[in-house]
């Protein structure tokens, strides 16, 4: 299920209009990932506070959306792009990637709430194909 | 059982108490059926279905969508016993209509999205949660009965 230059062009398109909220997205997302999938808080015992819009989320909410932001500039070959991120979700982070699917979900139901009417069934198709190849291309270095 | 305490249940009444069974309905099917193209198996006689306009304007699509989420209502009404008030729609769905079970919480996840631009911030994080718990439950009854 590669993404078609339709897909393409309609991720660049939404991109363009959500990019300015990407903080927010991404410390919405995050939130609602701890809060919604409990288990993924045992990736962050590390942090002091877990609970929605805290320092830290916000914090990790923007290094989040910086990567998707970066994968958009490199939607032509996400592969090689997120060469490096790939290499620190493997052998670093080590995150089951199954949880990639669960914060593609929660980016997706951010998107519904804020931008209701861009967030077209078209742009969520394509929107959904991208964080897929996205989670794929993160996933390469892992075995 | 399943547990529900009462956050959840005031929680997923309130997600019902604003739903509009026939612009939801119709939007989660739309996205199903757009997002999960495979889906258009189960639907051969639904007529057009070949791009999200066509789908969108598909009356069949529309009544469809109410029939959906007079079924989840079901599962409303009987919170306390989901599993046995849903015997008979699982059956119905593996036995005669034959659908993939995965496609349930594809189904779940379209709702959940369309939800979410009706509610919008009110779609608050604890809210989703009690909202995907119930939908957990309820995916779960439906497979109930697929041997």
């Amino acid at each position: 299920m590669s993404l078609t230059a339709k897909d393409k062009a309609a991720v660049k398109d939404l991109w363009a209009k959500i990019s300015g909220k990407a903080d927010d997205i991404g410390q919405d997302a995050l939130s609602r990932m701890l809060v919604v999938y409990p288990q993924t808080k045992t990736y962050f015992s590390h942090w002091k506070d877990l609970s929605p819009g805290s320092a830290p989320v916000r914090k990790h909410g923007k290094t989040v959306m910086s990567g998707v932001a970066d994968a958009v500039s490199k939607i032509d070959d996400l592969t090689s792009g997120l060469l490096n991120l790939s290499e620190l979700h493997a052998f670093q982070l080590r995150v089951d990637p199954a949880n990639f699917k669960i914060l593609s979900h929660n980016i997706l139901v951010v998107l519904a709430t804020m931008f209701p009417n861009d967030f077209t069934p078209e742009a969520h198709v394509a929107m959904d194909k991208f964080l897929s190849a996205l989670a794929l291309a993160l996933s390469e270095k892992y075995r | 059982m399943v547990q529900w305490k009462a956050e959840e249940r005031a929680a997923i009444q309130a997600v019902f108490a604003k739903l509009d069974y026939e612009s939801v309905g119709r939007e989660t099917l739309t996205r199903l059926l757009v997002v999960y193209p495979w889906t258009r198996r189960y639907f051969g006689g639904f007529g057009n279905l070949f791009n999200s306009e066509a789908i969108m304007a598909n009356p069949k699509v529309a009544a469809h969508g109410i029939v959906v989420l007079q079924g989840l209502e079901m599962a409303l009404k009987n919170m306390d016993d989901i599993k046995n008030t849903y015997a008979s729609l699982s059956e119905l769905h593996s036995e005669k209509l034959q659908v993939d079970p995965g496609n349930f919480q594809l189904l779940g996840d379209c709702l959940t999205v369309v939800i979410a631009t009706r509610m919008r911030t009110e779609f608050t994080p604890d809210i989703q949660a009690a909202w995907q718990k119930f939908l957990a439950v309820v995916v779960s009854a439906l497979r109930k009965q697929y041997n």
